[in-house]
This record gives C-alpha cells, sequence and structure tokens, in this order.
C-alpha cells in the first residue's frame, strides 16, 4: 500500500485500484473542532478537484476535493455519528470515503509523506 | 482543501494590522491570531469547544482590546448624548452601566454599545471594527462643548464565567460588591482600573479597563489563579451566539431598526415619549406599525451548522436570512439567528433552512438557547 499526500492536505492511501482519502493531521489542526462530516454518497463519479466533501468546524465550512478521478464505492459512516474523529484519528479511523480510480496516472504528480512533510513544515 | 472564505468574512484583514497591548503575550501561550477588526487577535488557544465549555463551567479571560473606548465630559454631556442614543442617559445614575444603540437619521443601527456613568465623565465601550466610523459620526454631531477622548492607550479585558466573580475579588476585593451592569474605580499594583459587571457571554463576568502597560501582568496574575484560562475570538463567538446576543455588523446593521432586531428595550419609555435622538420618528412608526421583519433564534434539526448568508424558507418561499450560526457546544446542536419575515417571526414556528441545496428543519425558538446567569442584584 502506498500513501499519497495532496497540497490541499488530503492524503490518499491506494491498494490496487481502491484509493481511501482523508484530510491530514495539519488540516484537522487548521480547521479545529470538528462539528459534521458530509459525505459523497456511494455510485457519486468525480473528476479530479471536484467537491466531494465538505467538513464543518464549530467556525466554518471546507470544501474537501476528490484527490484523484473516481467512483465513490463506501463512505466512513462512523463520521456522521462522531464527527470528532477527525480531530481524534485523522489519518486513520477518520477517513472520509473510497474510490474507484479511473485514471491511476494522476497519482504520479502527488506527494510522498517526505516531501508532504517539508510541505507543510514550509507553511 | 479549503475554507470557504464566505465564512470567515469577519476575521478578513484590514492592512495594515495593528499590534495590541497583549499581542505577545497571546503567542507566548499559544494562541492562533488571525486578522480581525484591523489587528492580530487569537481566535483560539486550545481549541474553541474546550475553551467554550470552560467559560461556562470556571472562568474565561478575553482581550477585547480591539474595541473603541471612549470618555465624554463636559457641561450637561448626558443631555448631548441624548442626541445619539435612545436611551435614558440623563437618568444613568453615576456607577451605573446600560446597552445602548448609535442611530443614525433613519433609525439605522450605527454600532450597538455599553455607556456607564462616572464620576467625572460618560465612558463609553463601542464595537472594534466600528469605532472609527462612530468616531467620525459622533464628532460630526457633538455640540462643539462637548470633549471626545478616544482612549487608545487603554487596553480591555473580559473576565466571564461562574467563577469569575471569587477570580476576580481574589485581586481585588472590592469587586465582589459589584452586581450586574455596576461599575466602579478599582485599583491594582499601582494601576487604575475600571471595572464593570458585564459580558458578552451569558455569563456573570466582569469587563475591565486598565491602561495598556498593565494589561500583561494583570492577565498574568488572572491566569495564574486555577479558575482562568485564557479564550480566544472563537468560543466569544459561541458563547454570544447561544446567550442570543447580537454580532454588530452580522446580525445588526444601518438596514435594520431597533424594534425589529428585538433591541427596543434599549430605548427608553421617556425617549419614546419626547423623541430628540436619531431615527426616532421611524422607531415610532415600527413600534406603531410592527417590524416587517425581526431577529430571531432558530434551533435547527440534525447536526448540519447552518450558518451567516443560508436562506430561511416558509412553505418553500425565501423568508429571510441567517445572520449567525454555527454548533453550539453547551446546547450540542446547531444554532441560529436570522432575520425573518413578521408573520413567519413567532416562537414555534417551523421554517426551513437551506445549506448546500439541503433543507434543514428549523424552528423558530426563544433565546437566550442557554440561560443568563448573571450577578443580579436582588430587589
Amino acid at each position: 500500500m502506498s500513501r499519497y499526500f495532496t497540497d490541499e492536505h488530503e492524503w490518499i492511501d491506494v491498494e490496487g485500484e481502491i484509493a481511501t482519502v482523508g484530510i491530514t493531521d495539519y488540516a484537522q489542526e487548521q480547521l479545529g473542532d470538528i462539528v459534521f462530516v458530509e459525505l459523497p454518497a456511494e455510485g457519486a463519479n468525480f473528476d479530479k478537484g471536484d467537491d466531494a466533501a465538505v467538513v464543518e468546524s464549530v467556525k466554518a465550512a471546507s470544501d474537501v476535493y476528490a484527490p484523484i478521478s473516481g467512483e465513490v464505492i463506501e463512505s466512513n459512516g462512523a463520521l456522521e455519528d462522531e464527527p470528532a474523529l477527525v480531530n481524534s484519528d485523522p489519518e486513520e479511523d477518520g477517513w472520509f470515503f473510497k474510490l474507484r480510480i479511473t485514471d491511476p496516472s494522476e497519482l504520479e504528480g502527488l506527494m510522498n509523506e517526505k516531501a508532504y512533510k517539508a510541505f507543510v513544515a514550509g507553511l | 482543501m479549503s475554507v470557504n472564505s464566505d465564512d470567515i468574512a469577519e476575521f478578513e484583514a484590514e492592512i495594515p494590522l495593528d499590534k495590541l497591548p497583549l499581542d505577545a503575550w497571546h503567542r507566548a501561550r499559544g494562541g492562533r491570531m488571525v486578522a480581525f477588526a484591523g489587528y492580530d487577535m487569537p481566535i483560539q488557544y486550545e481549541g474553541i469547544m474546550a475553551e467554550h465549555a470552560w467559560t461556562r463551567e470556571h472562568a474565561g479571560l478575553f482581550d477585547v482590546s480591539h474595541m473603541g473606548q471612549l470618555s465624554f465630559t463636559g457641561e450637561a454631556v448626558d443631555v448631548a448624548l441624548e442626541t445619539m442614543l435612545p436611551g435614558d442617559i440623563i437618568g444613568l445614575k453615576s456607577f451605573r452601566q446600560r446597552y445602548s444603540l448609535l442611530l443614525d437619521e433613519d433609525g439605522g443601527i450605527l454600532d450597538d454599545l455599553m455607556v456607564s456613568r462616572r464620576p467625572d465623565d460618560i465612558y463609553m465601550v463601542v464595537n472594534g471594527a466600528t469605532k472609527f466610523d462612530d468616531i467620525g459620526w459622533i464628532i460630526e454631531h457633538l455640540p462643539d462643548e462637548i470633549t471626545m477622548n478616544h482612549m487608545d492607550e487603554q487596553a480591555l479585558l473580559a473576565l466571564q464565567g461562574p467563577e469569575a466573580g471569587a477570580a476576580l475579588a481574589s485581586l481585588i476585593p472590592g469587586t465582589a460588591d459589584l452586581f450586574f451592569m455596576q461599575c466602579g474605580a478599582f485599583s491594582w499594583n499601582g494601576f487604575d482600573l475600571w471595572v464593570s459587571r458585564s459580558g458578552y457571554t451569558g455569563e456573570d463576568g466582569f469587563e475591565i479597563s486598565l491602561p495598556g502597560e498593565a494589561a500583561e501582568a494583570f492577565a498574568d496574575a488572572l491566569c495564574a489563579l486555577d479558575a482562568v484560562k485564557p479564550i480566544g475570538l472563537g468560543a466569544r463567538d459561541s458563547l454570544r451566539l447561544e446567550a442570543g446576543l447580537p454580532l454588530y455588523g452580522h446580525d445588526i446593521d444601518t438596514q435594520v431598526r431597533p424594534i425589529g432586531a428585538d433591541l427596543g428595550f434599549a430605548v427608553s419609555k421617556r425617549r419614546k415619549e419626547q423623541g430628540g435622538f436619531f431615527g426616532h420618528a421611524r422607531v415610532m412608526k415600527e413600534l406603531a406599525e410592527g417590524a416587517p421583519s425581526r431577529r430571531v433564534g432558530l434551533t435547527i434539526e440534525g447536526r448540519l451548522p447552518a450558518r451567516e448568508g443560508a436562506k430561511i424558507l416558509a412553505g418553500g418561499k425565501p423568508v429571510g436570512t441567517v445572520t449567525s450560526g454555527g454548533f453550539a457546544p453547551t446546547v450540542g446542536a446547531p444554532i441560529a439567528m436570522g432575520w425573518v419575515e413578521a408573520a413567519h417571526a413567532a416562537i414555534g414556528t417551523v421554517l426551513e433552512v437551506e445549506v448546500r441545496g439541503k433543507r434543514l428543519t428549523a424552528t423558530v425558538a426563544p433565546m437566550p438557547f442557554v440561560p443568563h446567569r448573571y450577578h443580579r442584584q436582588k430587589i
């Protein structure tokens, strides 16, 4: 399994043709207490960069983009009851949705963990 | 991921940013600074939810030094101020504070404010984002014999919460004698303090005006107490929303008038009868005919917050707009404040709000959403 990162602070775990997407620890830290997550419906098709989810903190609503193109095969239902999972475990149990990847070549432009850490350190 | 700029409009920068007396103090304590009302201000320290809960249970220290502190002196200063404020300023006793409004000719709200009578002046605290406009308006309309002094060297701190009374009394015993909306002069470590028992959270608490050079030491002394933690602007906003208190520039502005804003209590009986303030005719018209739309509270079904700008609908037709909204930590659910047409403003009216194409059930609710716990004088 490989983990990729975007400059919009999403992480993507890729296993075969399935990508699991969430927001990074840095992102949840910036957002603060998360009170609601709006997740995409199963079967939704996204192009890279489409609005895919919305995360609501106490203060503001933020869009989460589809980091790559694909079809949603599952959303993390646990976030409906416990949106704070995104704060407490953003890069594991606080995942947002799984995509069936339509164009694996889109992964090429993304960062690995080391590159992302350097990117965040420069912000 | 990106934060929608609409939702954080109130934190927009007005460049260049000035530094407030506690700027370095906030940073040293881990405050996350954002641009607000022309200054860098702390939006949060450990997190809005935790800071909100701390203030409801203990005592929170807020730096509100961005607000405008004005002093008015001169012969018959109270008479002069009554031309601009609809409240009973002549009848305001010494060491008493009152909520009031700065109104324009059409009764539009230029600002909401606190006004106090002190032994040597009348003291006013106005909103930070509007203070320079207020000063311009006031100078234009104030008689020449009245002097206005913008006390921009003064810091302003608010200590709020059920343990605020004991905390402040441990440093300044005399403050224990103040009741809600009373105020007085005190001293601490050789500095002169002006303290009022009031605030913007719905809790008991104080607002403390003190020289900027004393602010760090005083904030340190308060935060050395177990009951006190510094609290950012984020929790200040969620606390005031739960308390049903309007935020100027969002819930009220020059487009609305006191009666529709549910702030008719700021227009005193004598002033209604006698007039003599800007907007009197328009205010009387709204009193007689009713305001066409009104500021109301809304409870939102579900967990999705409805924020400023969300449309309010009745039977599918737009009847208003949300002006403040978010997740209410103490209520444990989303709440909002908004303006709706008078026909739909009665408590209990079931409406809808539209959030990203979804329609959520919203019910007109009495405010405050969380009961006020002011330290009132028993009569």
